[in-house]
């Protein structure tokens, strides 16, 4: 606190003398910016070199910074066109891209129905054939087992008959009649229905 | 009290070389050579900057280039696109007086924007230009500019007085402003320069407090220096506006 009054102190002191030290100066020389006789030289040196500045900038500085600024500028501008241009064509490219995805796809999925159908025909084929050759061959056994049956059941009345008629002679000891037989045969096969 | 003591002494005007045409005084000067080295240090830092013509500018090309549209933002946001064909004028002007001002700064040197004859020069080619400006685009209508539209009768027996002073006093002002705050700036250093010396010859640590005085003071004529150039443009800026617009 002490050292900042003394400061101040100092300064203010300072500040008085510098006011009367100025004043004393400017009283005694007069000030030398108003000495008139000092005016032409000045005043020609101004023009002369404030014209060369303005020369030497309009012509020489400020266009070469301007050129430089607009060559900048236009750079700039150029680049980012380019990659606009650049974007724009790699999302072309991108939905070109995935146009011929799209048709690929579609192919594909043509391609794969298309095979299918193929080959469900021809399993259906296949099976049709072979549904017909195994309904021929039932048939065919069908009729083969019918046939046997048939010819199995015609022997049956006469096996039957023999054997009924061997059965009564021995039973009886004489010879059956012959007739009597077969209606008795027949009748029975009837009731066990067996034609 | 000695010679070099005299804070009005670094104002003084040497003559280096003498020269005389037509019956005046044109002998080059210590004024003269702090104005041929403002327009070298100038056209060096705008030349060198940008020898280069980076596309991607290095720091001295972005000192050159910030400078060139610090002045043209300037010109377009108070002139608008009227002010282009003023561009290189105004920007001359700027870097004079920022350069002299700053140059000023350095120990020895002589400051050039510190006299009254140089501000009031370029103030005075403003103000002229200004003014052909001003009629050559609207003829007598650029009068109108002292009659403000809108206002009613009586009060324009008082305004327009009160505007044409105003509009005559712009060079005044606009070269006292620079010239007055040159000067006071660099008289203060020299006095308190003068104030380590003294001081510290009676007591050693005496000496100290001018002398941070001093520092802070450099600090604040570097931004004073900055701040007039600023300063002056921008009222060269508005005036053309004026002169281009009316308003």
């Amino acid at each position: 606190m002490r050292q900042f009054s003394t400061a101040a102190l100092v300064l203010t002191g300072c500040f008085a003398v510098a006011a009367g030290q100025a004043a004393h100066a400017a009283e005694k020389t007069g000030l030398p910016q108003l000495d008139l006789t000092r005016f032409p030289p000045q005043l020609f040196w101004l023009a002369v070199t404030f014209a060369l500045l303005y020369l030497l900038m309009s012509r020489l500085a400020l266009p070469r910074v301007g050129d430089i600024l607009r060559t900048r500028e236009e750079k700039i501008a150029g680049d980012l066109n380019r990659a606009d241009q650049l974007n724009r064509d790699a999302d072309a490219a991108l939905k070109g891209y995935e146009q011929a995805l799209a048709q690929a796809r579609a192919k594909a999925t043509e391609i794969a129905a298309r095979t299918r159908a193929t080959i469900q025909a021809q399993a259906d084929a296949r099976q049709a054939e072979a549904e017909a050759r195994l309904s021929a061959q039932a048939a065919e056994a069908e009729a083969s087992i019918r046939a046997a049956r048939d010819q199995a059941l015609g022997q049956v009345r006469e096996i039957a008959t023999d054997t009924a008629a061997a059965v009564v002679a021995r039973l009886l000891g004489a010879q059956p009649d012959g007739a009597g037989v077969d209606q008795a045969v027949a009748e029975e096969l009837s009731r066990r229905g067996v034609k | 009290m000695a010679a070099g003591h005299n804070p009005l002494e670094q104002f003084q005007i040497k003559t280096l070389v003498p020269l005389e045409a037509g019956g005046y005084d044109i002998s080059f000067t210590n004024s003269s050579m702090f104005m041929v080295t403002t327009v070298a240090v100038i056209t060096l830092f705008m030349l060198l900057g940008t020898s280069k013509r980076a596309l991607v500018p290095g720091r001295w090309q972005s000192m050159v280039e910030m400078s060139y549209e610090a002045i043209a933002g300037m010109i377009r946001d108070t002139v608008g696109s009227g002010g282009k064909k003023y561009f290189p004028f105004i920007f001359s002007l700027f870097m004079f007086v920022l350069i002299a001002n700053l140059s000023g700064m350095v120990p020895y040197t002589f400051t050039v924007t510190s006299h009254i004859a140089v501000t009031f020069a370029l103030a005075a080619v403003v103000f002229l230009g200004v003014t052909v400006i001003g009629f050559a685009k609207h003829g007598l209508g650029y009068l109108k500019l002292f009659a403000p539209s809108g206002v009613p009768l009586p009060v324009l027996f008082l305004l327009v007085p009160i505007e044409i002073i105003s509009y005559l006093m712009r060079p005044i002002s606009l070269s006292v402003r620079l010239f007055a705050n040159m000067m006071a700036g660099h008289v203060m250093l020299k006095v308190f320069a003068g104030f380590v010396i003294s001081l510290g010859a009676i007591l050693v640590p005496l000496g100290i407090f001018p002398l941070a005085f001093m520092v802070a003071l450099t600090g604040l004529e570097v931004l004073v220096a900055v701040l007039q150039a600023y300063i002056f443009s921008i009222l060269t800026c508005i005036y053309l506006n004026d002169a281009i617009h009316l308003h």
